[in-house]
């Protein structure tokens, strides 16, 4: 909500004739989600400081969204009193003539670098105040960031998100600006709160003559461009809420199942030889376990295939590039994953004959389902491990026992292979509520098997460590 | 006059050529809406019923009304020339496909009559050959009627004026026979096990010249069923023949027949027969019996009805089970489905057939009572119950007291067959009832739920979609799952300056509402908790079918459990079990299910308070010093800041009150030390939904748990009585309460809701302080205010009053013993519910 410059440039008092506001008096701006007040706390010859102060209406803000946001975040949060991207949009309202970089009557010291020194009280800056040293100092400024306590009554919280930043060197007023602009809503990584489609250009103009030479310029434009979708509060937020949570506490859904950290998809580190005898770069673990599940479903002439638990329609699209597939299904849990899958499989755009080999739906595997019948062969990729222990029982009746496929394609991950993946603490996935070793897998194959009426063969997936066996465990279940 | 006789639930064919006046015969005789016509369909699919082009199509949708109106077991009654055997077959195959019988109407008209009524139609023309061809095709397909259908009526001349339709009903539709009835399952032979067994039910054994059995009557009236399989393998099926046909003749038992008698009387009529599976044992018995009684029986088994719906359709009786389709159908498959049942077509590792688990699968209202196949102990599944407890294999003969559903059984007087695969060894489909029953199905829980008290309570499907979601992701067993809190309303916003909720607006709710006396309950600030405790393991897995150890679950209020490991759920459910004590005996129960709220809010929130709570703080704290500093040295060098330094004083005073008014919900936990729970209502117990029951009561019982253990804590309250003059003092109390850093409370009715009227079962009131969580800092600022107060109840209270039906229904059928399906569909409505998007703050 605070944001002063200083300046020492002498006469001081010539940053009124920049930022186009007189020292002399406290004027008012109003918003679109507040007021915003500028000020000069001090101003003479040697030094002189402009205040701006957003005073953020939260119920105004609330009530004059488009969409109707109806989460508790709306009244307690911290927009009336951090430096958001709110601030940053008062700020290009407000200044605009000096973030332009022009001046009627300073033109040139509009252009000159004079010493600046900038504080913003309550900065949110996810990654602490190491993350905004590394995207200050590159620009020339001398950082100093203090990070704001949680709640000293409850030491064991730990650090709020928030520095206190102060910021010092010698820049042209408008690059200041501009870079604050760009910089406010990165650091803060958080829900944006005004929405427009000329994203790109406004980070074009604002990062004029800086971003293209900063070394985390991609990572900063990913973050900038990033978060603009989905203002619409989803239901499971609405069920959140209810239960106390964080409103992304249940929508934190592993729509594809890509590692996190360390993404031992990426590399193989079981591989020691150097690619000197490997023409292509090695193949991703994701597109090998793909590889590995099409095997196997030619390899027992299963024409007709549902994939429980489809994500966002991985193989599915491989499996309908396949002519050998006749019938292809596809089901989450996840309503958002199955409009993830409608637009990379864009049935509706196929011919008829193509989409007709297609059918996608939003179901539950806890739940007996009679579309789950009729298929040579069910998939279940990379999904056990998402399933509660208890709850796991349950999956298997409806899977083995209600719907009985011809063929069940079963891949989990080998947790005995995690050792190989460098900074891995705890499961692959923060969704993960297992990861078994070979012999678990086994043992829970075998009992499945014995239960159902079929028959299972283990196909490591990935290269075979000799001594923690392959990063993906296979099993495939004939009846 | 011919009398035509239709079956209540069929399909009619009428057949006769283009004027023959069908469509006239149909509509004397049948409702509109019950007669199909091949022209209106036409005109449906073409905008014209003489399109012959449209033909095709129009029987498309005749033939798909037909069997949807079959399926749905409406008469349905086809208006259509029907002159060719080749449309009559399909029609009567989608009749066999529904189960239902078809008969035939023919109005045989003369040429010339039909002629002059074509001729006469001024909408229709109709070419002169046309007529005369369906006559001979009606001809020549004349024959076959009898054989395709059931019945064929032939009308000439007069008849077809003259006629009269009856109705009758299926032979297995004895709906208006309300028993009580004793269902005895399979006795194959074992006469002793059955006289004792109807002795020990009451009844009284009547005997002939010889001292033989030859009837038995219940002083009391009632009337025994016998579940079919009386024959084979036994030492004495004659004895239990004459037992049965005398109790059958006086009107004293009802009877169904199973696969055994099928097989005999097919023997006896000296088909070739397999003689096995003791029906050697039969055919010699009988064989030194009399001719006469040989005759008797035989009539006697053969007369017998596939399966009987009874008790106005509350209760099916069927030798090996009925699904819910087939229940008063008549077909060979419904038939044999009673008789043999379904199997998949595999066999076990004995040979035997592997049976399809129907019962698994039953969703029906009516509880279907079976035999047929052995099984240690009689198990509920999905509201059905097989009686066959393998006398004859030296187990035990039961029966079943409807409608007490008390079971009642005799031990077999020795192994009088032995089994070919042993009884302990049943697969568990058919021994783990609530095992398999466990097994939820898709369609349980996308529909609409009916309810007691608002009927029915409809879910939309962009609701069933997140609650399917986060039930299958994250929340704990449905088995455990028996309810989920519904959500409460506030009262009315108070327009008392500085307020935005007080208890008066609750009070004057209730009084409008003709609720005399009120309940004002503290409202503790924490996490709303639902606990399932039972008293061991032993009751988790007979009641509840878990028997992976665990004794309950404690689950917040979108299910999801509350601790992160299950040992610590099972420390936790000691302590409540142990605090419970006497609570068990008293209620005669070994289960119990509590609404509570468990404390601290930071040992659930805690995620929540830091990104939000705590967040929102430490950015005022940061931020509001700041800025009230540069505001005051601005004013020291002369500006006129204006009102902006005292708001922003005035901001900084409310960070700091909203920084204390969550941080009261906060301490720290370690293990359960540091963790209160405090129930305020005994939701169920074995047989019964406490739900209804006086709240002074669930208090009692709270305090009494809150004594035994410090884990628990009670719940203050006061009575208000709403017509006298102690309101001040229960504002009072609340305003005490809220001060000391309380939540605030809940207003709850007491005594007998006023009749005829939906009252909200409860309105909450929270304190000043509180709502700075809810509404923000500075929401107690007057420009604040003033617009928070526009704020609309109205679908939180319709949410509120579904989601309390739905909580009620679940616990009813909770405790009622019904299936698991029921009472989940119930909580997954709740759940449904609460993802509709309705103001959380509320």
């Amino acid at each position: 909500m605070l944001l002063t410059i200083t300046t020492t440039a002498r006469p001081a008092t010539d940053l009124g004739y920049l930022l186009v506001k007189h020292p002399g008096r406290v004027q008012a701006f109003e918003q679109s989600f507040g007021t915003a007040h500028v000020f000069y706390p001090e101003a003479d010859e040697d030094r002189c400081t402009a205040a701006l102060l957003l005073d953020v209406d939260p119920i105004k803000l609330a009530r004059t969204r488009r969409t109707p946001d109806l989460s508790l975040g709306q009244y307690v949060n911290d927009r009336p009193y951090a430096a958001s991207s709110l601030l940053a949009s008062a700020m290009a309202n407000v200044f605009r003539t000096a973030m332009r970089g022009q001046s009627r009557e300073r033109p040139e010291l509009a252009g000159t670098p004079i010493p600046l020194r900038i504080t913003l009280p309550a900065l949110p800056c996810r990654g602490g105040p190491e993350l905004a040293a590394s995207l200050f100092a590159p620009l020339g400024w001398q950082v100093e960031a203090c990070p704001v306590p949680l709640d000293e009554g409850f030491p064991e919280w730990g650090d709020s998100r928030y520095v206190t930043l102060t910021i010092e060197g010698e820049s042209t007023l408008a690059a200041a600006l501009n870079q604050l602009y760009v910089l406010l809503p990165v650091l803060d990584d958080s829900k944006h709160y005004w929405v427009a489609a000329d994203e790109v250009d406004k980070l074009v103009r604002a990062g004029e003559g800086w971003l293209a030479a900063h070394p985390a310029r991609a990572w900063i434009t990913r973050r900038y461009l990033a978060n603009r979708h989905r203002l619409v509060r989803t239901a499971l937020a609405r069920l959140a809420d209810a239960d106390d949570a964080p409103d992304d506490a249940l929508d934190r859904h592993p729509i594809d199942e890509e590692p996190p950290v360390a993404d031992p998809t990426a590399a193989e580190p079981g591989s020691a030889e150097p690619a000197e005898d490997v023409a292509a770069p090695p193949v991703p673990l994701a597109e090998r376990r793909v590889q590995a599940v099409l095997d196997a479903l030619r390899a027992e002439h299963a024409a007709t295939v549902i994939d429980l638990g489809c994500g966002s329609g991985r193989l599915l699209s491989r499996l309908l590039q396949e002519p050998f597939f006749e019938f292809v299904a596809g089901t989450d849990v996840s309503a958002r994953a199955i409009e993830a899958a409608q637009r990379r499989l864009a049935p509706g755009l196929l011919p008829r004959a193509q989409a007709d080999r297609l059918n996608l739906f939003t179901a539950a595997l806890t739940y007996a389902d009679q579309r789950f019948h009729g298929y040579d062969a069910a998939v279940l990729m990379e999904v056990i491990e998402h399933v509660d222990p208890p709850r796991l029982p349950a999956v298997e009746r409806v899977v083995f026992g209600d719907a009985a496929p011809r063929v069940v394609v079963v891949t989990t991950p080998n947790a005995e292979y995690n050792v190989r993946y460098e900074n891995l603490t705890g499961f692959r996935h923060p969704d993960h509520r297992f990861e078994w070793t070979r012999a678990e897998f086994d043992a829970w194959t075998a009992r499945v098997a014995g239960t159902y009426g079929y028959r299972v063969r283990h196909v490591p997936v990935g290269d075979d460590d000799p001594s923690v066996g392959a990063p993906t465990q296979m099993g495939v279940f004939i009846r | 006059m011919t009398e035509i006789r239709l079956p209540e639930m069929g399909l009619v064919v009428l057949v006769g050529v283009s004027g023959a006046g069908k469509s006239h015969f149909a509509r004397r005789h049948f409702a509109p809406t019950q007669v199909v016509s091949s022209d209106h369909c036409r005109a449906l699919v073409s905008d014209d019923e003489n399109d012959q082009s449209a033909t095709a199509d129009a029987f498309e949708l005749l033939h798909h009304i037909v069997r949807t109106r079959l399926r749905r077991g409406l008469l349905t009654v086809v208006d259509a020339t029907n002159v060719q055997p080749g449309p009559r077959a399909q029609l009567v195959r989608i009749a066999k496909e529904q189960d239902v019988l078809s008969v035939a109407i023919v109005l045989d008209v003369p040429e010339s009559v039909a002629k002059a009524r074509n001729a006469a139609r001024t909408d229709r023309d109709l070419p002169e050959h046309v007529v005369p061809r369906q006559r001979r095709e009606l001809r020549r397909g004349m024959r076959d009627l009898h054989r395709a259908f059931r019945r064929a009526y032939v009308l000439t001349g007069e008849e077809i004026d003259e006629a009269t339709v009856t109705y009758e009903r299926s032979w297995s539709d004895k709906r208006e026979l309300t028993g009580p009835f004793d269902l005895i399952g399979d006795v194959h032979g074992c006469r002793a096990e059955l006289e004792e067994l109807l002795t020990r039910l009451g009844y009284v054994i009547e005997r002939d010249a010889l001292g033989r059995a030859a009837g038995a009557a219940h002083p009391d009236g009632r009337t025994a069923l016998l579940l079919g399989d009386l024959v084979d393998r036994g030492p004495d099926t004659p004895g239990v023949l004459r037992l049965a046909m005398g109790m059958v003749n006086a009107g004293t038992a009802l009877c169904v027949p199973g696969n055994h008698e099928n097989k005999l009387v097919r023997a006896l009529r000296g088909r070739r027969v397999t003689v096995a599976h003791g029906l050697a044992e039969s055919l010699e018995q009988l064989a030194a019996e009399p001719e006469e009684f040989r005759a008797e029986a035989l009539s006697f088994m053969d007369g017998l009805v596939s399966h009987l719906v009874l008790d106005g359709g509350r209760l099916v009786a069927a030798h090996a089970g009925l699904k819910e389709e087939y229940h008063g159908r008549a077909s060979g498959r419904v038939r044999s489905f009673a008789l043999y049942g379904e199997t998949t077509g595999e066999t076990d590792e004995y040979g035997l057939p592997v049976r399809y688990a129907w019962a698994n699968d039953y969703r029906g209202s009516a509880m279907v009572v079976y035999g047929h196949t052995p099984v240690v102990e009689p198990e509920w599944v999905n509201n059905t119950l097989c009686l066959d407890t393998g006398c004859v294999f030296g187990g035990r003969l039961t029966a079943l007291r409807y409608p007490e559903k008390e079971i009642v059984s005799v031990p077999a007087h020795q192994v009088w067959y032995a089994p070919v695969r042993p009884l302990e060894a049943e697969p568990p489909a058919s021994r783990g009832g609530h095992r398999e029953s466990g097994v939820l199905r898709i369609e349980d829980v996308e529909e609409a739920v009916e309810t007691r008290l608002m009927g029915r309570v409809n879910l939309r499907a962009e609701n069933v979609w997140p609650a399917l979601e986060a039930m299958s992701r994250f929340a704990v067993d449905p088995r455990w799952l028996v309810y989920l809190p519904p959500t409460m309303a506030p009262a009315d916003t108070s327009s008392l300056e500085d307020h935005l909720e007080h208890p008066a607006e609750a009070f004057a709710a209730y009084r409008k509402q003709g609720v005399g006396q009120v309940v004002c309950e503290e409202k503790h600030m924490g996490s709303r908790a639902v606990v399932v405790v039972t008293r061991d393991a032993g009751v988790a897995a007979a009641r509840f079918g878990v028997d992976d150890g665990t004794t309950g679950a404690v689950y917040t209020r979108t299910g999801r459990p509350f601790f992160p490991d299950p040992e610590r759920t099972e420390t936790f459910l000691a302590r409540v079990r142990a605090a419970a004590g006497s609570l068990f005996e008293e209620l005669e129960t070994g289960w119990l299910v509590l609404d509570c709220e468990l404390m601290p809010w930071s040992a659930k929130a805690v995620e929540l308070l830091r990104r939000q709570y705590a967040a929102t703080g430490a950015a005022a704290r940061a931020a509001l010093p700041a800025a009230a500093d540069a505001l005051a040295r601005a004013e020291a060098r002369g500006l006129d800041v204006g009102g902006l330094r005292g708001r922003i004083e005035r901001r900084e005073a409310n960070a700091a009150l909203f920084r204390d008014a969550y941080a009261r919900y906060c301490w720290p936990v370690e293990g359960l030390t540091g963790l209160r729970l405090a129930p305020f209502q005994v939701l169920a117990g074995e047989g019964a939904s406490y739900a209804t029951r006086d709240h002074r009561w669930h208090l009692e019982a709270a305090d009494r748990l809150a004594v035994a253990d410090d884990l628990i804590v009670s719940t203050r309250s006061r009575v208000v009585d709403l017509t006298g003059d102690d309101e001040a003092e229960a504002v009072g109390w609340w305003r005490d309460l809220t001060a000391a850093g309380g939540e605030g409370m809940v207003v709850k009715p007491l005594g007998p809701a006023p009749e005829g009227r939906l009252v909200q079962p409860g309105l909450k009131c929270r304190g000043r302080e509180y709502l700075r969580i809810i509404y923000g800092p500075d929401y107690t600022e007057p420009e604040h205010l003033e617009r928070l107060r526009q704020r609309s109840l109205g679908r939180k209270r319709s949410l509120a009053m579904r989601e309390y039906a739905l909580g009620l229904e679940s616990l009813d059928r909770l405790a009622a013993g019904e299936p698991l399906w029921r009472v989940h569909q119930a909580v997954f409505g709740v759940l449904a519910l609460e993802s509709e998007p309705v103001d959380p703050r509320l």
